[in-house]
């Protein structure tokens, strides 16, 4: 069979990849092609892929997650405020943020599946909820003066040459996929986004899937905050807005459906990477940070436009 | 003379697979031409084409006389090709009258933005008098039964000015009493010089309202002849190929002990108080009309939807059941009514609706999916129940109905259950993919599973079950053996109030 050329098609997000690649190799081969900068523009993917990550799962079960940005501030907040006091153990901001990550997941699980409240609208109040917050316990302004190990965490690069803050990415992304594809979990996550109805009357537990999905997304977007709170060595109650979108973006970029029940998680990684890439190599062109949001805007459209006209032509 | 349709020589192909091969064929105004075939013979591929909906790779459509290739199903409208889909394409939120405008909505005169309500309500309600459907033009879609929406597409299919209507599976989701009426219009339309063509599994129907009988087998136009030169025999031979020696198979099991017993069930406004027991290899049929509350009897013993009160018993020991979870632990499964909206996952591959029900015990360990395992277990069921996909990877939304009914069954029987809860097994699916669930029923029930069946056919019931329990306004107004079958006893008791038998 032909199936080769199919899965090709399926694919159209990896074309416009390597194009995009492609292309800035050409009209910047001094400053884009180096390694350094390559390593950098998985970098700059880090915090949009591990948030994306999460919002893959909710986002395939058939929900979203506005708060995704507002819990990457609170729990950055939070394990600052903990890394404030001298001698205590750094394992607890840890737990702290990923803490704060997974009590807003319950609350927007909860919300979301056993309330009924729409995803979108139980996120939306849970954006402005854990926002504010964030500025209350950090008194409006960011916590500074945390113990030096914190910055341990994700501050530094392995040999000087790559930057934890990729590791994390590329662990937190190759977990999501073994969970999504290779597990009993993953494949009901997949059901209930699919159909919930037949999901239930084939005995899966909808609403406690979905409650461990939006938990699943708030302890990725803790793991976000605090890898963003020890590279920058401080807790500020404003990061991070509009960040749920980046990663949203990503996802759908990656190919994943917003109505649920299917996409692949290298989607999603090829998603982040291309969103750094964008703004990568428009830095490195000298574009203006305003119009690299009209030519990022039309790169988002311009791609999902391409995988969803592959993926017509080939059903 | 021309004639008002003709198909010529139109072939299709997909990769791989000739859906059509050189069909052609030509019908009259005033005729209704039945379009015969088993789910994937081509049927509904032919009708998108008409329809513009798909484009043929050769071949031509004329249309009184003139060439036409239609590239859209507006294009195709325009020049009066209506198509009535299975699943009714209604605003439900709109009335009546915006139903029958849609898309041609009549303006304010002066004010071209504004809709003219009044005028179309006007309009829609004369066209329905003129066709005597006693609807007002300004209730809520929403209101309507599922035969009134019906009614309401072939109003807006006349009021067109339609030439050829075509009807796909129009009576799959309304009574017989509903079915009537719609016949009747039917009756109307042929006199008024209108071609329909009419997609039915139902023979009963076919014999009674088809002047012509196209019949498609694998792409092939296999006969095309006047009804009257048709007998049953003669259509389903021409349709599956072969012959078919009894629509409903001979049976050879023998009930055994009682397995599962229901007592005093009551959930919801539809279900009051319903009591049954079925044995060991036993086909114990449910009927009643629609609205009787078997489907919601069986919902609620599954856990799918609550009970207020009732107990069950498995072989004598009482079980508890609060959600489906628990009802495929104690062993129970259940192909619901409608498999789109509750027992597939369509945009999921065959293999993962298979396996939905079994993964966690039967293909994984330690909550890891066993691949390989996953996949033997596919192919063996693609097998097993004869489903035909070129593989387990395959969407289940591009099966035909009759093969995404056996990924349902497959998905069930994959669990081993011993207590089966059919729900309208057959709707919608052609006689060969009937006959083989009758038969894999049969070999159920010799394996000393205890069979449910609810069926809104009763030639069905009559002939798969061993024992008829029917159902009324939410009790069970009586029991009948397989003996005591017969329609009119059936009817009797379907219609029977409150508990009490009505002899």
């Amino acid at each position: 069979m032909n199936r080769k050329k199919i899965n090709f098609k399926n694919y159209g997000i990896f074309v416009v990849f390597i194009v995009l690649v492609i292309i800035l190799m050409i009209l910047s081969p001094n400053a884009f092609a180096k390694p350094r900068n390559l390593i950098n523009v998985v970098k700059q993917a880090s915090i949009n892929g591990v948030l994306a990550c999460g919002m893959m799962f909710v986002i395939i079960a058939g929900g979203i997650d506005l708060s995704a940005g507002s819990v990457v501030a609170l729990s950055g907040v939070v394990a600052a405020y903990l890394a404030q006091m001298q001698g205590i153990p750094i394992i607890l901001p840890i737990l702290g943020a990923l803490g704060t990550g997974a009590l807003i997941g319950l609350i927007n699980g909860f919300g979301a599946a056993y309330a009924e409240l729409p995803p979108f609208i139980i996120t939306l109040a849970t954006m402005s909820i854990v926002r504010g917050a964030a500025l209350i316990l950090s008194g409006g302004s960011p916590v500074f003066g945390l113990q030096e190990q914190f910055e341990g965490i994700a501050g530094i690069s392995i040999a000087n040459v790559i930057p934890i803050l990729v590791l994390y990415f590329l662990l937190i992304a190759v977990f999501s996929g073994f969970i999504l594809n290779k597990t009993v979990f993953g494949r009901h996550v997949y059901a209930i986004g699919g159909n919930s109805i037949t999901a239930k009357v084939s005995g899966i537990n909808v609403k406690s899937m979905l409650l461990r999905v939006y938990i699943i997304c708030g302890v990725f977007s803790g793991i976000a905050g605090l890898l963003i709170a020890s590279r920058t060595m401080q807790g500020s109650p404003t990061v991070g807005v509009g960040y749920e979108m980046d990663a949203i973006a990503a996802v759908v970029i990656g190919g994943v459906s917003m109505s649920g029940g299917s996409g692949k998680w290298y989607g999603t990684i090829i998603g982040a990477l291309l969103l750094a890439l964008i703004s990568n190599g428009l830095d490195i062109l000298g574009v203006s940070s305003n119009f690299q949001q009209i030519i990022k805007g039309i790169i988002i459209a311009v791609a999902v436009y391409l995988d969803l006209r592959g993926k017509k032509t080939s059903a | 003379m021309s004639h008002l349709l003709e198909m010529r020589n139109i072939s299709k192909d997909y990769p791989g697979v000739k859906v059509l091969d050189d069909i052609s064929f030509s019908a009259e105004g005033g005729e209704v031409l039945a379009l015969m075939g088993e789910n994937g013979a081509g049927k509904s591929t032919l009708m998108k084409i008409l329809m513009g909906i798909a484009q043929a790779d050769r071949g031509e459509i004329f249309l009184e006389g003139n060439k036409e290739q239609f590239q859209s199903p507006k294009a195709a409208m325009d020049k009066g090709i209506v198509m009535i889909h299975q699943e009714l394409n209604v605003l439900l939120d709109m009335e009546v009258s915006e139903n029958i405008f849609l898309g041609r909505e009549i303006k304010k005169k002066g004010i071209p933005a504004r809709v003219d309500m009044d005028e179309q309500r006007k309009q829609a309600q004369a066209f329905l008098d003129s066709v005597g459907i006693k609807i007002d033009a300004k209730d809520l879609m929403r209101n309507l039964s599922v035969a009134q929406m019906q009614l309401i597409e072939i109003v807006k299919a006349i009021s067109v000015h339609a030439k050829v209507i075509i009807m796909d599976e129009p009576t799959s989701a309304i009574t017989e009493a509903e079915a009537t009426i719609l016949f009747e219009q039917i009756e109307k339309l042929k006199k008024a010089g209108v071609l329909i063509i009419y997609i039915s599994h139902k023979m009963d129907e076919i014999f009674k309202i088809s002047d012509k009988i196209a019949v498609l087998r694998d792409g092939h136009l296999i006969r095309v002849d006047e009804t009257k030169n048709f007998t049953e025999e003669d259509l389903i031979r021409a349709m599956v190929g072969r012959e078919l020696q009894d629509v409903y198979p001979k049976k050879t099991n023998h009930p055994g002990k009682v397995l599962f017993e229901v007592e005093n069930l009551a959930s919801g406004k539809y279900v009051k108080d319903v009591s049954f027991q079925i044995r060991e290899g036993e086909v114990v049929g449910f009927a009643g009309l629609v609205g009787s509350g078997r489907s919601e009897t069986m919902e609620a013993l599954f856990g799918v939807s609550p009970r207020e009160k009732g107990k069950l018993r498995i072989n004598g020991a009482e079980i508890e059941i609060h959600n489906p979870k628990d009802a495929i632990r104690h062993k129970i499964a259940f192909a619901t009514e409608d498999r789109k909206r509750s027992g597939l996952n369509l945009i999921g591959s065959i293999k993962e609706n298979v396996t939905m029900v079994s993964l966690a015990e039967k293909i994984s360990k330690h909550g890891i999916i066993q691949d390989k395992k996953e996949g033997e277990v596919t192919e063996e069921y693609i097998k097993k129940l004869r489903i035909k996909t070129p593989n387990g990877d395959e969407f289940v939304g591009n099966l035909s109905g009759g093969n995404q009914q056996k990924v349902v069954l497959a998905k069930w029987l994959l669990g081993e259950p011993e207590i089966l809860i059919f729900d309208e097994p057959t709707r919608g699916i052609d006689v060969g993919a009937k006959h083989e669930i009758y038969e894999l029923i049969n070999v159920l029930s010799e394996q000393k599973k205890a069979i449910i069946v609810i069926s809104s056919e009763m030639p069905e019931l009559m002939g798969i079950c061993d024992r008829l329990y029917v159902m009324s306004e939410g009790y069970i107004t009586g029991e009948l053996n397989k003996d005591e079958f017969n329609q009119e006893a059936i009817m009797r008791l379907a219609s029977a109030r409150k508990g009490g038998m009505t002899q």
